[in-house]
């Protein structure tokens, strides 16, 4: 299979690869949300930390990810969109965005919803630590297509 | 030697056509283009000489007559051919009649080539056992004897395995075969060619194998069908001009036939040379990457093994990133016919691999035209691929935090 040259470049220059800490010591800071979504029987799992600054905006967003090309581009690309904006701003990133803007092919779609699941779970995380929860109606849904597993 | 790259670490998928086996075969296109069905002319007659030239060729690498030799169009059809032709041959009941018509016995982590034929006949009314192979992905003849039946009238094992390497208990599991009165199958694409093969002293009944595994041309192979204690029987498949003593309707494939045979001829001579050299090749892979990686494992069997084929597995590392980080060696995950879907290799879930190793599997196949500088340049590709991945990995942060992974509760999606 070919890859979409976008996907090449995130995939061979990852940007944000990291986290802020380890597993324990996240867990206890209150101005980072941590998202960890997928599973490693079935290929692929992300990681997604975000750092919320005083005004609310993410500050600064890192990830790892353990995937094919397409995981870790979508989780890459992810982590660009997400610095600078708003909860709500991030929250609103679609999946089928990602896979504009990389290409995917059918195929490789549920990469693109990976990659939104761990934004959400990480916005859920921050938020539920700083007891923001709000009745966020699902009103959306996923562009699962072909996802199938 | 210059390095040309990509390199190719994919000799169990296919082989390139070694030049001595082309140039075999081309007169066979432009001068020699008779049918070697046409018996009354000599366009006719120097075609059949050419084909029975090759099955002499053939015969002689396995230790068979070349009469027992049937031409395929590849070891797919040889396993079809084999396995529902014999089936129905010796069929206990006929087809519709209700009751069980045969037990079949073979393995998980059989070819699809293999498997798919014996569910066409479980849906025919036939039996089949699977058997699991065992953590090293061996079946050995104790196993097959534990499933045989008073009604088995077939088993099919495959010699060599083409994800892992691992050889099977082949001669002890004919000989009970022909001591409890069932027809043996074996899939020998992976081993016919790279190892010494005498169906008789090696008790198989029915052997398939594939041109191209063995630096031929793609679209031939052949059957070998024991004509003599047992005489063995089967079904034809496909019917026409009744070719191959009926068993193989169809005009032969005289070029590809030829170059089969000529690549059984150079298999016989080099093989024992190149065996060695191969295993030489494939040790120091192997040893280069598990000296300069943590958290690798070598599937299968340590010495029952294949001398080209290495299967590992990666920790923490997915095998689609892997290939894109070696892109300089064509490998593969799982085999090639299935490498195109998502899912890990059946091949090592049958051997209890788990499902996050299995996705971090690669296989790497040497062939005659792998150089040491080509293994050298790939333990370095490969060290270099799994530790830059790792950097990328959540698992390998979490492994090294002490976090035990297969306790935490993922989310299956």
């Amino acid at each position: 299979m070919a890859y979409s040259d976008k996907v090449v470049d995130h995939y061979e220059n990852p940007r944000n690869v990291g986290s802020f800490g380890t597993q324990k010591e996240i867990k206890e800071r209150a101005d980072i949300g941590v998202g960890l979504v997928g599973a490693p029987e079935c290929g692929d799992v992300m990681q997604l930390q975000i750092k919320v600054g005083e005004d609310g905006k993410i500050e600064d967003a890192k990830f790892k990810c353990f995937g094919c090309g397409s995981a870790i581009a979508s989780s890459s690309l992810a982590t660009e969109w997400l610095k600078g904006k708003s909860l709500d701003d991030g929250e609103a990133i679609r999946n089928t965005e990602i896979v504009e803007e990389l290409s995917l092919p059918p195929v490789k779609i549920h990469c693109s919803v990976l990659a939104e699941d761990a934004i959400k779970a990480a916005i859920d995380d921050y938020r539920h630590k700083n007891g923001l929860e709000h009745d966020h109606d699902h009103d959306h849904d996923h562009d699962h297509a072909e996802a199938a597993h | 030697m210059s390095l040309t790259k990509p390199i190719y670490f994919d000799n169990a998928a296919t082989t390139k056509c070694d030049p001595r086996v082309v140039e075999a075969m081309l007169p066979f296109f432009t001068e020699v283009y008779g049918n070697p069905g046409s018996r009354n002319h000599s366009f006719g007659w120097v075609a059949e000489d050419g084909v029975e030239t090759a099955r002499r060729q053939v015969a002689d690498l396995i230790g068979a007559d070349r009469k027992e030799v049937i031409f395929t169009s590849g070891a797919t059809e040889s396993n079809n051919l084999a396995i529902k032709g014999a089936a129905s041959m010796y069929a206990k009941h006929p087809a519709g009649s209700g009751k069980c018509r045969g037990h079949i016995i073979t393995a998980q982590h059989e070819h699809k080539a293999v498997l798919d034929p014996c569910k066409r006949l479980q849906k025919d009314g036939f039996d089949v056992t699977y058997l699991e192979p065992r953590a090293d992905g061996l079946i050995t003849a104790e196993m097959v004897e534990a499933a045989m039946r008073d009604d088995t009238i077939l088993v099919t094992i495959m010699w060599a395995n083409n994800e892992i390497g691992t050889i099977n208990e082949i001669p002890e599991i004919g000989k009970l075969c022909h001591d409890r009165g069932a027809i043996f199958h074996t899939d020998g694409t992976q081993w016919v060619g790279k190892m010494p093969t005498n169906v008789t002293e090696d008790n198989v009944d029915l052997l398939s194998m594939s041109a191209h595994k063995l630096y031929g041309p793609k679209g031939v192979g052949a059957l070998y069908v024991r004509r003599r204690r047992p005489r063995v029987r089967l079904t034809a498949i496909q019917e026409g001009g009744g070719q191959e003593r009926g068993m193989r309707s169809g005009t032969l494939n005289v070029t590809g036939i030829v170059g089969l045979g000529k690549a059984c001829e150079l298999a016989g001579t080099e093989m024992d040379a190149e065996g060695k050299r191969l295993q030489a090749l494939r040790d120091k892979l192997e040893q280069g990457i598990t000296a300069g990686l943590s958290d690798v494992q070598v599937n299968g069997h340590a010495e029952k093994r294949l001398p080209h084929i290495s299967n590992i597995s990666y920790g923490f590392v997915e095998g689609e990133s892997m290939m894109m980080a070696c892109k300089d060696i064509a490998m593969s995950s799982g085999s090639a016919c299935t490498s195109a879907s998502l899912e890990p290799s059946y091949v090592l879930k049958a051997l209890g691999v788990g499902d996050d190793l299995a996705h971090s599997s690669l296989r790497m196949s040497l062939g005659r035209f792998s150089t040491e500088e080509e293994v050298d340049f790939a333990v370095a590709q490969v060290i270099k691929s799994v530790n830059k991945l790792r950097e990328l990995s959540p698992l390998f942060d979490m492994h090294n935090e002490g976090i035990d992974i297969s306790k935490i509760e993922w989310a299956a999606h």
